[in-house]
Order: C-alpha cells, then sequence, then structure tokens
C-alpha cells in the first residue's frame, strides 16, 4: 500500500468566527485525479487555497506525504511548494509580461538554466497546451480559454508533482472544457502526477475523476467520498445524488 | 385598447367580497400605484371576507401589477382577509408563484444587532489594534525584502524596476514643473506684497529661494506624486489582487513583497530626491518671473540674492526629505494594494487610501522634520 500524497486531517476553515466546514479527513493518492465538488459557496475553493498554503486552517492541519505543510516553517513551506502548480479560475497570468515571460518566470526564479534553454523550455510548455506561436503575445491580447491554458502551461513549468485546478471549465464553451477535461487526463497519464480539481461541472467531475469529496453547505462538512460515478449511481446520501444527478431522480 | 393610465375601482359582491378591477396600461415608467386605496376599502365599509380580482379592463402590464398585488396581498395578511387570484391573468399568478417558490433564507437579511456604545467602542479598539498590527507587519516584511534586495537576493524583474523608473521620474516631469513653478509664482506674490512695503522687495528671492529648496519643493513633488504613483500603484496591486496574480505569485514561490513592492519603492526612493531637486529649480523660476516683472529686479540680481540665500546644507536637507516621502507614498500606495477587497469597487477604494494615507503620511512626516531640523539647527 502507497502512502497517500496529501492528507487532510480534522481540518476546519473559518474566516474569523464564521466557520465554513468542520472536520474534513481524507486522502490523495498519487496519481489520483481528485475532484472537490459541493454546490456554490460551499468552501470548496476555499478548501484549494488551505491545499495551497494561501489560507491558514483554524484547526487541524494538511500534509505531503506524511510531512505537515500547516506546520512547515516558511523556508520549507517554499520548498514543498516548488513542486506543486495552481491553475487559477481566472489563469491569473501576471499582466505585464507575455505569455513566454509568465511561464519562464518560475524557471529563472528556481532553476539555473541559462536564457536560451529557458526561451525553449517556455516554448515547449505553451506548445503543450496548444499555444505555439503565442509566445508573444501579453494576457490581454487572447482570449478566456487560452489564458486558462497558458496559466496551465506556467502551472507546469517546474514539472509539478501536484497540480491543482480551480474550476477549470467556469467560462469555457463545451468543447474547450472537453479538451482541457482531456488535456488533464493526458498530463496525469504522461508526468505521473497528482491532481486535485475543484469543480462543480458534472461532465467533467465524471469524465475525469477518479475520487472525490463532496462538501456540504448546509451540514458545513463532507458528506461524501468515493469515485464520482459511484457516488452518482450508489450513494446513500440523498444530497449527493440529487447534486451528482443534477436534481433528477434517475432510475429509482 | 381601454383607458391609457392605471386605475382601480372597487365593487363589494353579495358574498362579502371585495372585487377590485384592474383598468388601464399598467407600466412600471408611470409608477406603481399605492396599495392604500385598497387598505382603505378593506377597512371603511363592513369588513369583506375575501378579496377577487376582475382584470377584463387591463390594458397592458408588466412588473408594476406584481408589485402592486405583492403589497395588496401584505395588506390581506394583515388583515386576515383571503386572496382569490383565479380572476387574475396566467402571467400574473405564474409570477407571483414563482416569486413565493422558494421561502426567504433566514439569515438572508443579516441580523442587525443593536451594538452598546461600549461594545463599538471595544469592537472598534480591537480593529485598531489589528489594523496596526497589519502596517507594522507589512513595513517589517518591506525592511526584510529591502535588505535582501541591497546584498542583490531578491527576486524581482530588473525589466520592470526600470519601467517604474520611467514611470515616476521621466513621464512625472511636467506636471511635477507645472505645479512647482506656479507655487513658486504665488510664494513670490504672497511675499511681493508685503515686502514691497518696506521697500524690500530683493528679500523675494531670499523667501522663494529657502522655502522651495528646505521644505516647500519636496511637499509639493510629494504631494504630486501621491497623487500619481501612489494611487497607480495601489491600483496595479489592488487588480493583481482581484486577478489573482498575487496569488500565483505565492504560490510560485515568490514573494509578492519582493517581486512587486520592493521595486516600486526602490524607484520612488530613487526618483523623489530628484524630482525634489527639479522642483526647488523650477519653483524658483516662478519666483523669478515675477520678480523680474513685478518687482523691477534684473536677473543677475535675483540669481544673486538666490545663490546666497540658498545654503548647500538646506537644499540637501529638503532632497533628503523628498526621498523619505518617496518611502512614505510607496508604501502607502503598495500596502493599500496590497490590502484591496477582491472587486472592482474596492480597487478604486484602495487608491483612494493610498492618496489619502500617503498624504496624511508625508504631512505628519514634514511636521516632524520642522521640529528634528530646528533641534539640530540645520
Amino acid at each position: 500500500m502507497t502512502q497517500p500524497h496529501i492528507t487532510v486531517r480534522d481540518l476546519t476553515m473559518a474566516y474569523g468566527s464564521f466557520v465554513l466546514q468542520r472536520d474534513l479527513n481524507f486522502a490523495i493518492n498519487r496519481g489520483d485525479i481528485f475532484v472537490v465538488m459541493g454546490g456554490s459557496g460551499c468552501g470548496k475553493s476555499t478548501l484549494l487555497r488551505h491545499l495551497i498554503g494561501l489560507n491558514e486552517p483554524a484547526q487541524g492541519e494538511v500534509l505531503y506525504e506524511e510531512e505537515s505543510f500547516t506546520r512547515a516553517g516558511p523556508e520549507r513551506r517554499q520548498q514543498l511548494m516548488r513542486r506543486i502548480g495552481v491553475l487559477y479560475q481566472s489563469g491569473a497570468l501576471w499582466s505585464s509580461l507575455t505569455l513566454a515571460e509568465n511561464v519562464a518566470v518560475p524557471l529563472e526564479e528556481f532553476t539555473d538554466l541559462k536564457r536560451a534553454e529557458i526561451d525553449e523550455v517556455a516554448s515547449l510548455k505553451l506548445a503543450l497546451v496548444g499555444l505555439k506561436g503565442f509566445e508573444e503575445f501579453y494576457p490581454s491580447q487572447i482570449s478566456g480559454g487560452m489564458q486558462k491554458r497558458a496559466g496551465l502551461a506556467r502551472a507546469m513549468a517546474l514539472d509539478p508533482e501536484v497540480l491543482f485546478f480551480d474550476e477549470p471549465s467556469a467560462g469555457l464553451d463545451p468543447l474547450s472544457s472537453r479538451r482541457l477535461d482531456e488535456l488533464i487526463v493526458e498530463l496525469r497519464d504522461s508526468l505521473g502526477a497528482t491532481i486535485v480539481i475543484v469543480t462543480h461541472e458534472l461532465p467533467s467531475i465524471f469524465a475525469v475523476g477518479t475520487n472525490s469529496i463532496f462538501l456540504d453547505a448546509e451540514t458545513r462538512t463532507m458528506i461524501a467520498m468515493g469515485v464520482p460515478t459511484e457516488l452518482r449511481d450508489h450513494s446513500d446520501n440523498p444530497t449527493v445524488r440529487r447534486f451528482l444527478r443534477r436534481g433528477e431522480n434517475g432510475h429509482e | 385598447m381601454t383607458a391609457s393610465t392605471a386605475s382601480l375601482a372597487f365593487e363589494q359582491t353579495g358574498d362579502g367580497t371585495l372585487l377590485v378591477r384592474l383598468r388601464g396600461r399598467w407600466r412600471l415608467h408611470s409608477g406603481v400605484p399605492s396599495a392604500e386605496p385598497v387598505e382603505r376599502e378593506l377597512t371603511s365599509h363592513h369588513r369583506p371576507r375575501a378579496l377577487a380580482f376582475d382584470v377584463a379592463a387591463l390594458g397592458e402590464w408588466d412588473t408594476s401589477v406584481v408589485t402592486f398585488l405583492g403589497r395588496v396581498e401584505q395588506v390581506c395578511e394583515r388583515h386576515g382577509i383571503t386572496v382569490d387570484r383565479s380572476g387574475l391573468p396566467t402571467g400574473v399568478q405564474r409570477l407571483l408563484a414563482l416569486a413565493e417558490a422558494v421561502p426567504e433564507a433566514a439569515d438572508a437579511r443579516g441580523e442587525q444587532v443593536d451594538e452598546g456604545l461600549l461594545e463599538r467602542i471595544g469592537v472598534t479598539t480591537l480593529e485598531a489594534r489589528e489594523s496596526v498590527l497589519e502596517v507594522l507587519g507589512f513595513i517589517g516584511d518591506v525592511v526584510l525584502a529591502l535588505g535582501r534586495f541591497l546584498v542583490g537576493k531578491a527576486r524581482y524583474r530588473k525589466a520592470d524596476l526600470w519601467i517604474l523608473i520611467q514611470q515616476t521620474g521621466v513621464e512625472a516631469l511636467p506636471v511635477v514643473a507645472l505645479v512647482s513653478f506656479l507655487l513658486g509664482l504665488i510664494l513670490a506674490f504672497v511675499g511681493a506684497v508685503q515686502l514691497q512695503s518696506f521697500g524690500a522687495a530683493i528679500y523675494v528671492a531670499d523667501l522663494v529661494g529657502v522655502a522651495m529648496a528646505r521644505d516647500t519643493g519636496a511637499l509639493i513633488a510629494a504631494i504630486v506624486m501621491a497623487g500619481r504613483s501612489g494611487a497607480a500603484f495601489a491600483a496595479q496591486l489592488g487588480s493583481m489582487r482581484v486577478n489573482q496574480e498575487i496569488d500565483a505569485l505565492a504560490t510560485t514561490g515568490i514573494s509578492p513583497i519582493e517581486f512587486l513592492v520592493v521595486p516600486r519603492v526602490v524607484a520612488l526612493v530613487l526618483m523623489m530626491p530628484l524630482l525634489t531637486l527639479y522642483a526647488d529649480v523650477v519653483g524658483m523660476l516662478g519666483g523669478m518671473l515675477v520678480g523680474i516683472s513685478m518687482l523691477d529686479l534684473s536677473f543677475t540680481q535675483y540669481f544673486q540674492q538666490t545663490v546666497s540665500a540658498v545654503s548647500m546644507g538646506s537644499a540637501i536637507g529638503g532632497v533628503f526629505k523628498g526621498g523619505v516621502y518617496g518611502v512614505l507614498i510607496a508604501l502607502a500606495g503598495c500596502l493599500r494594494g496590497m490590502q484591496s477587497g477582491r472587486s472592482a469597487s474596492a480597487v478604486g477604494d484602495a487608491a483612494t487610501s493610498a492618496v489619502v494615507t500617503g498624504i496624511v503620511a508625508i504631512i505628519a512626516a514634514a511636521g516632524a522634520f520642522s521640529v528634528i531640523f530646528y533641534v539640530l539647527g540645520i
């Protein structure tokens, strides 16, 4: 039995005295495409911010391979963070830099590559997400879907072991969203990365998810965990079933 | 089509039902009729048991009908009268049903707890403490990052620094020139009126020269830059926060303070002394214009008088002050930008707040400098 890649232990997330989610316990295995799902406002994106260290847990901790990320010192945390890549909802490209420069920043900072090599790697990463030839474009000059893909290229710059996606299909047309799903699976298979996706897009959830948790806004905790398609067909929780069947009763 | 404006008519039917007739065109832009006539009708005569509607004469209608009916139903609920909707157009009935489909969320309106005076003082004090700690923490982070910058370890892009230097330096020259020239002019005018009556018009050169060099040049450059660059910094960093660009820096393992704040502080610290010197000279030229054109002084006279009045020490003091103001402007702008909320209006607030914080800090520092320089005898 391999050890889980990311473990979340007794995590409580709160803004001040307002508790968003409590007692979250789950493990993400290496190579999983792990989906965090739930209705709007249940704390999905906040959970992601906790996993990547942007928010501090009110209680509990996040572990990367048995090592506490939450209790790590700032130096160690930076090292751990270098092994993860994040694709933000809006792409979050640095607007004053071209696409190639965006991808190059992490390479400049954390590798000893020469200028020409960095440019080469940046072009390669852009080509991987289908943006060959867009190196010199600024983020404002390309469409939302392209920004997202460029954001993915930047997230992959340092060949991360874990890739986080915050609502990858939000704002994309069905075809682009499908292509992104395929890209995600492709990346997992070729890079061997663990992938964590926050989303409520049912087609994506069923297409790519190998494991998932369901956060409930009402009870403020996770109410289901498992393979999404199995949860849809066999979950004993009515909220989860309703969500995964889009409110339709299905074959009961 | 029937009568053009919305109107109401009432009729008591035999079985204790009040029939409300809606007539005419009900359009939102001509206002929503009040439910008061209905209430009067309900309370005046013998009380009806139920309310029904007749819409035979109703012309075009929109939300105004639905809003009006909402009011009427509230009135009826208060008086315990049942409402029969069957006489209404189907569209209206469905809209009313839709509006009632989801009950009001229990906590949607937010509880307006009436806080006592003591509680409010307490909360405000705690918030003030919180914000002071935040400011101190930010300053501490910037100082550490500047330290890393000085030993060449900070992570930032040199190209960004050069662009910032251009934006806060060369591009600010015209507006700084305009404002300081006019200020020199004003100082000279104010002085001329007083000094002429003593026949000491030549001392206008001293007045303008000393004032610009010691304080005013730095102050005016700083206030212009607080409005120009301080606001720009806050807006830039604020919109980067909205767009999650700052989060992206943090998760890439790059300190946003080093990458974004340090170049801005450094750019202003380098440019503000130069701008101050520039403002000093341009301000003195403004004074000279008044001296030559109004007070019949010659260029040489005015120049000599200025040179003898302005000491090197006071000019250097002014330039030093300019550098300090530069730090304050950059810190205020970056702090407010980093604290910005995640919405378009929050970015606007951040820019406003950056200018206010910057100017207050500048004036407070100017006051402190006056006392310190006086005590030190500079």
